[in-house]
């Protein structure tokens, strides 16, 4: 099974990693039957802007790159536009992944779905 | 950057002595051995010769030793010789949860032409009950399948005594020991074993060889028809090279089996306890003492496998694991999850093997690198003891919290 150069990169040096003190949506996916588990922490200001994102993720080398080009691609867009994060474009930033590794990409988007759908029932409180 | 190799229990590199003994058969000894002119004689002879060496390697006799092309392929052919030969008297095998996929997915097999598996279950360390064996046996058992050495834990199974139990009983007793030769005496007389698995690219021989051991007298089905090969037995014409490099490793491996085992098991000792000293959250599996000289299996809390494993792999260390993500199948491994492991620790399971090559140097460059490994991956991790991994679980974006 062969990872992309750019996989290895966001493996090796993957950016965003970490817990983020005053995100105001949180979101975590996962299963532990197939092994992997990832949380994404979004800021998001009065115009529904994510102005910062960070994840922690359990899981292979494939799911971590996926966290770490996920949360990158999404700073700077509309909740609305994240929201709409195909995980086709996750595996396209990654320069492709192993067909048995797709569903890191799969729960990169859901984590972050997760995190707007929190960020959205905070608002309402 | 020099490689550091610690995965023997997946394969080994051809042993120089291995290389120059096959080469000859590569070459000029090229005949097949069921010609009757002076090429095919040449090549029969050299074929004999290394029947020869295996079978006093396990304490065999000659006629007992046949060649196939992989320790799977004996396994199948035990496991569904012995079924197809004895189904009129019952059938009901009897094996366990541990056992290599070789001989498991076989049984499965089995189970879907009628026949029915009892697999035994195992402690904590992997070892099978001798009591729960003897529940376990029926008027309709006509084959016990115990593997020697388990290779994902290392736990060694009492084969002599189950063999024993089994023996009394007259069920004929197969035992998967692709793991066991080299590292620790393989004597089938010794073992009250009817049925042998081994492979030589276990033991610094070639890949595509193995042998089943069967004893005299133990009549079986062919699972390979055709030409008149090993007695008959196992059709194709035989892989003179890989046989003669078999021979070659199998003796090699005997006669240094006891240095080899020291160097291993010393070796394993300052990994097991440089690991366990300087990370925390970590724990051994597999028997403490009753476990294959070089093999070393930990499961680390917090993080998944195939992570560890890349992270070595990039400082030139070559590892193994139980997680799913390095399964193929999704599925974390099933002997981590047959002594007792959930599948979320099962998943940071690492697996070290060392061989008769491996130094000091090369085992304290790992344990001197793998906490500052563990440490990277716990920190990207959101599993912590405050999050355990059973808690963690959510299935669809609704489901979520913080």
């Amino acid at each position: 099974m062969e990872y992309t150069d750019i996989v290895m990169e966001n493996f090796t040096c993957p950016k965003h990693v970490g817990e983020m003190e005053d995100a105001n949506g949180v979101g975590q996916v996962g299963n532990p039957s197939c092994g992997d588990i990832m949380k994404i922490f979004l800021k998001i200001d009065e115009n529904d802007i994510i102005t910062d994102a960070s994840f922690k993720t359990f899981g292979c080398g494939a799911a971590i790159a996926s966290s770490s080009v996920a949360t990158d691609m999404i700073i700077g867009k509309s909740i609305e536009e994240a929201n709409n994060l195909k995980n086709e474009e996750v595996v396209d930033a990654l320069g492709g992944l192993p067909t048995q590794k797709i569903h890191c990409s799969v729960l990169a988007a859901e984590a972050i779905q997760a995190a707007i759908l929190d960020y959205k029932k905070n608002k309402k409180k | 950057m020099k490689r550091i190799y610690l995965d023997h229990a997946a394969t080994t590199p051809i042993d120089p002595v291995v290389l120059e003994a096959m080469l000859p058969s590569l070459t000029g000894n090229y005949g097949n051995p069921s010609s009757i002119y002076a090429e095919g004689r040449a090549a029969k002879k050299s074929i004999e010769a290394a029947r020869l060496q295996i079978a006093k390697a396990i304490n065999a006799d000659l006629r007992e030793i046949y060649f196939t092309a992989s320790g799977s392929e004996a396994d199948n052919w035990a496991i569904k010789g012995i079924a197809m030969k004895n189904q009129a008297k019952g059938k009901h095998i009897i094996s366990t949860t541990i056992e290599h996929h070789a001989v498991l997915h076989t049984c499965q097999y089995l189970e879907k032409q009628g026949f029915e598996v009892t697999y035994l279950p195992v402690d904590e360390y992997g070892l099978i009950s001798l009591d729960d064996l003897k529940k376990a046996i029926r008027k309709d058992t006509i084959l016990v399948s115990i593997m020697f050495a388990n290779n994902e834990i290392g736990t060694i199974e009492p084969i002599k005594a189950i063999g024993e139990i089994v023996k009394e009983k007259g069920i004929i007793f197969h035992t998967d020991a692709v793991q066991a030769l080299g590292n620790i005496p393989v004597d089938v007389k010794d073992l009250n074993v009817d049925l042998l698995s081994l492979s030589a690219h276990k033991i610094y021989g070639p890949k595509g060889i193995g042998v089943l051991y069967i004893r005299k007298g133990v009549p079986i089905d062919n699972l390979i028809h055709g030409g008149a090969q090993e007695r008959k037995k196992r059709a194709g014409t035989e892989n003179t090279a890989e046989i003669v490099a078999f021979g070659k490793a199998a003796e090699f491996a005997t006669q240094h089996l006891e240095e080899n085992a020291v160097h291993m098991k010393t070796l394993r000792e300052v990994l097991i306890k440089g690991i366990m000293e300087k990370i925390p959250q970590v724990r051994l599996n597999g028997h403490p003492e009753i476990r294959l000289p070089g093999n070393a299996n930990f499961c680390f809390d917090y993080i998944e496998g195939e992570s560890i494993l890349l992270s070595l792999d990039i400082i030139g260390v070559a590892g193994s694991s139980g997680s799913a993500c390095t399964s193929g199948s999704l599925e974390p491994s099933h002997v981590l999850l047959a002594i007792g492991l959930p599948a979320g620790v099962a998943h940071g399971s690492l697996r070290l093997s060392i061989g008769k090559s491996t130094t000091l140097e090369e085992i304290n460059y790992v344990v001197d690198n793998l906490a500052e490994i563990i440490e990277r991956l716990r920190k990207m991790s959101p599993i912590t003891a405050e999050c355990p991994i059973d808690d963690a679980v959510f299935d669809k974006p609704e489901h979520h919290h913080h």
